[in-house]
């Protein structure tokens, strides 16, 4: 037996993609992907129409799909995230339905309980073998861990591995197992390796950036958390790491020994885990060249499903786990609702990812964002799309302050304790509208251009049109 | 008190907006080097508009151009309405430099009918004469309230190079020390300009510590809280304070001359420095046995 097909264009015939079926994507190789616009070219020549898409991530290189849907190939879309320049062309109203924004505990939630249902998975792989047996860890296109291919792979009626890394039978080290695959496909290029990891994440030097991430970290050990025994999740963001950086510092004076490090790993967290700081990384993605060696060489460093990561549904997810997360917020208001989905001007520009996840199953979910953008303040009286619910967010820190919501009490008397300057979120409102005036309201279109899932599979808001 | 002292540039309104919330004791607007001469009246209009609508919760310095510019005067005209709490005077070389934008600061409070004197300075000294004329320019007048070493400018002068050892600048450090101490004024150590070494900070930082500069000038964010550190008294030294005012105060209901504390004889000095740490300890909000 032997599942090595001669084109994508053979698989897809193969697979029995129709009319009206839907087609998933994993987003491991961020902006450096190939393979989601290959297979979408020749899902539009083979004459296939009416396509949903359920992809984990998009990002802007995926911008040919706004001419699939132009010309009827593509009519739906489910994601996590989507970048700023796909996400213009959505807000502007391109596509007929509502794309569906899920979280990417939610997305595997929604696949494994039969909301969505995926007819075809195509599996972009940096390795696999003649049998599918696949993984990120090896290859030129090493993207690290597989984590949102799993749902995929394991619930798809019909699953496709692409490859540019074709390696003898059997592939040992898998990621995703051959029992789930149907056919392989060899081709010259799944990605540009550019685009697929950072050659190495920077911390911010932004002294703004800086002052908030020395904030973050004297919340964390102020709120009784940092002890032996220690989890801990932050995002790729330069004052985000930053913070990390400042946490080890003080983990190591302390000689704290944590237990793990969850999420998008970078080198930092990588660095944490080699001082010591950690036993363990739990890596649903890897987001520089360091994690991906990392990833591949110590075997602390475990690759974990979405599933694993924060599906709500899975018997124990290890956001459930998580002692503290830093996030970024586009916007968040007086309530702590926070909006990562759309721009100032109601352009969509991202998505929730792990956002909502994380925030509900963390002890301390805190937001590190500045005072304000440019001219715009940071936290609003509502915020224009709620992507994750102010009842999981603990606490906001800026430059200006931080404020704590007042449902977690204990914490705000932690941190006033311990000197840090606290401050109400109505007058952190009020204090960064005096420096910047207050923004007139944004008029809204008229149609519902997105709808963004709770990760329960609750309908949390609606993104609207921009009709300019 | 006045530990650390961060340059902003005059010409940057996301760092100017933002001055109030990067740790330090005082900011320096930067008027000078970090502004071009096509920039100058902006940077002026910027660093005068912050002054007045923004809400700075630390000490406000502006750092004007040198008395032997053409902008000195309108730098003054514009940001001395505002009552900056202090004018750093770049290249002080004589006190007849401080003399000169002393005369026009008290003119210039006249005219506006603001009360006299109340906005002090601070003399850059960054030439080697301004070295050797250290204690003339630190008792010039009323309004100098401390000496300030700008070791850039001043290696270029001393025609030699500037290294992160600075044995070069040694000398000009001590004596800016005893002269602003003999005139009873403040003295500010030169900013450390490498802001990727960490380590080199804290060890410029303690020397100039060890050597009795009031604080330290920072051209960098990331170095404020170095500063701030290692000029703040410990907690050892606070509780030895009060050791001493305890011991001293026991002496005086006894009606004993001499006393000894820890087998060592507590003198005035001795007693002025405990006095000194106890008022910092308690502007920092320390109070006896602990953070408060």
């Amino acid at each position: 037996m032997n599942k090595i097909v001669s084109s994508i264009k053979e698989a897809i015939k193969l697979a029995g993609l129709r009319d009206g079926m839907t087609v998933s994507f994993h987003h491991h190789l961020r902006n450096g992907d190939f393979v989601l616009n290959m297979v979408m070219e020749e899902i539009a020549a083979l004459g296939i129409r009416d396509i949903k898409v359920n992809a984990s991530s998009l990002f802007d290189v995926h911008t040919p799909l706004i001419g699939h849907i132009k010309n009827g190939v593509v009519t739906g879309i489910s994601t996590d995230y989507m970048g700023a320049g796909l996400g213009r062309e959505i807000s502007r109203g391109v596509l007929a339905e509502p794309v569906k924004f899920y979280t990417h505990g939610g997305r595997p939630h929604s696949i494994i309980e039969g909301r969505e249902k995926i007819d075809v998975a195509f599996i972009a792989a940096p390795t696999a073998d003649n049998m599918g047996n696949c993984s990120g860890k090896y290859g030129r296109s090493a993207c690290g861990s597989l984590g949102y291919a799993f749902a995929d792979a394991m619930y798809a009626k019909r699953v496709v591995v692409i490859t540019d890394n074709l390696v003898p039978y059997p592939l040992a080290d898998f990621s995703i197992s051959e029992d789930y695959v149907d056919y392989v496909v060899e081709v010259d290029a799944i990605g540009d390796p550019k685009g697929i990891v950072s050659g190495t994440t920077k911390i911010t030097r932004d002294p703004v950036g800086l002052v908030m991430a020395a904030h973050a970290a004297k919340v964390i050990e102020a709120s009784g958390l940092l002890k032996d025994g220690f989890s801990f999740q932050t995002g790729a963001g330069g004052a985000s790491l930053a913070a990390a950086k400042f946490l080890k510092d003080i983990m190591l004076e302390k000689n704290i020994r944590g237990s793990f490090g969850l999420g998008g790993i970078t080198g930092y967290m990588v660095d944490m885990l080699k001082a010591g700081c950690f036993e363990t990384l739990l890596d649903v993605q890897c987001f520089d060249l360091s994690a991906v060696e990392s990833i591949r060489n110590d075997p602390r460093h475990r690759e974990i499903s979405a599933m694993q990561y924060a599906s709500p549904g899975a018997k124990s997810a290890v956001v459930n786990s998580l002692d503290v997360v830093i996030l970024g917020a586009t916007e968040i208001d007086t309530d702590f609702n926070v909006n990562v989905h759309t721009d100032s001007n109601g352009y969509i520009m991202g998505g929730s990812g792990g956002h909502s996840d994380t925030a509900a199953g963390a002890k301390l979910s805190m937001i590190i964002a500045p005072m304000f953008r440019a001219r715009l303040p940071i936290v609003s009286g509502r915020v224009t799309c709620i992507s994750t619910p102010g009842d999981s967010i603990d606490v906001l820190v800026t430059q200006g302050g931080i404020a704590v919501n007042p449902k977690n009490a204990e914490l705000k008397e932690r941190l006033e304790a311990a000197g840090l300057p606290i401050v109400d979120i109505f007058e952190l409102k009020d204090k960064t509208e005096r420096i910047t005036g207050k923004p007139n309201e944004l008029t809204r279109g008229e149609r519902v251009v997105a709808e963004v899932i709770g990760r329960e599979g609750n309908l949390l808001d609606r993104i609207y049109s921009v009709d300019k | 008190m006045r530990r650390s002292l961060l340059f902003l540039p005059g010409n940057n309104p996301n760092m100017l907006i933002n001055a109030g919330c990067l740790g330090a004791d005082a900011v320096i607007f930067d008027l000078e080097d970090a502004v071009s001469p096509a920039e100058k009246d902006a940077a002026r209009i910027l660093v005068r508009n912050t002054m007045r609508y923004m809400d700075i919760p630390c000490e406000r310095v502006v750092r004007i151009n040198s008395v032997d510019t053409e902008y000195w005067r309108d730098d003054i005209d514009t940001i001395l309405p505002e009552r900056p709490d202090l004018i750093l005077l770049p290249k002080a070389a004589t006190s007849e430099d401080i003399l000169a934008l002393d005369r026009y600061m008290s003119e210039v409070e006249e005219k506006l009918g603001l009360e006299c004197g109340t906005v002090g300075i601070i003399a850059l000294i960054e030439t080697a004469l301004g070295v050797e004329n250290a204690f003339l320019i630190a008792s010039a007048c009323k309004r100098v309230k401390g000496l300030f070493l700008g070791a850039e400018d001043l290696t270029a002068d001393l025609q030699c190079k500037r290294t992160k050892e600075s044995r070069e600048i040694e000398y000009s450090r001590m004596r800016l020390v005893v002269a602003a101490r003999a005139a009873g004024v403040d003295v500010y150590d030169t900013p450390f300009t490498d802001v990727n070494d960490d380590e080199g900070i804290v060890v410029d930082t303690m020397l100039a510590k060890s050597l009795g500069f009031t604080g330290k000038a920072s051209i960098s964010p990331r170095h404020v809280d170095v500063i701030n550190d290692t000029f703040s008294p410990t907690i050892a030294e606070i509780d030895y304070a009060y050791e001493v005012i305890d011991a001293i105060t026991r002496a005086k209901a006894e009606g004993k001359g001499a006393i000894s504390l820890r087998g060592k004889m507590i003198d005035a000095p001795i007693v002025a420095r405990a006095e000194r740490i106890i008022a910092m300890a308690s502007a920092l909000g320390i109070e006896r046995g602990g953070v408060s």
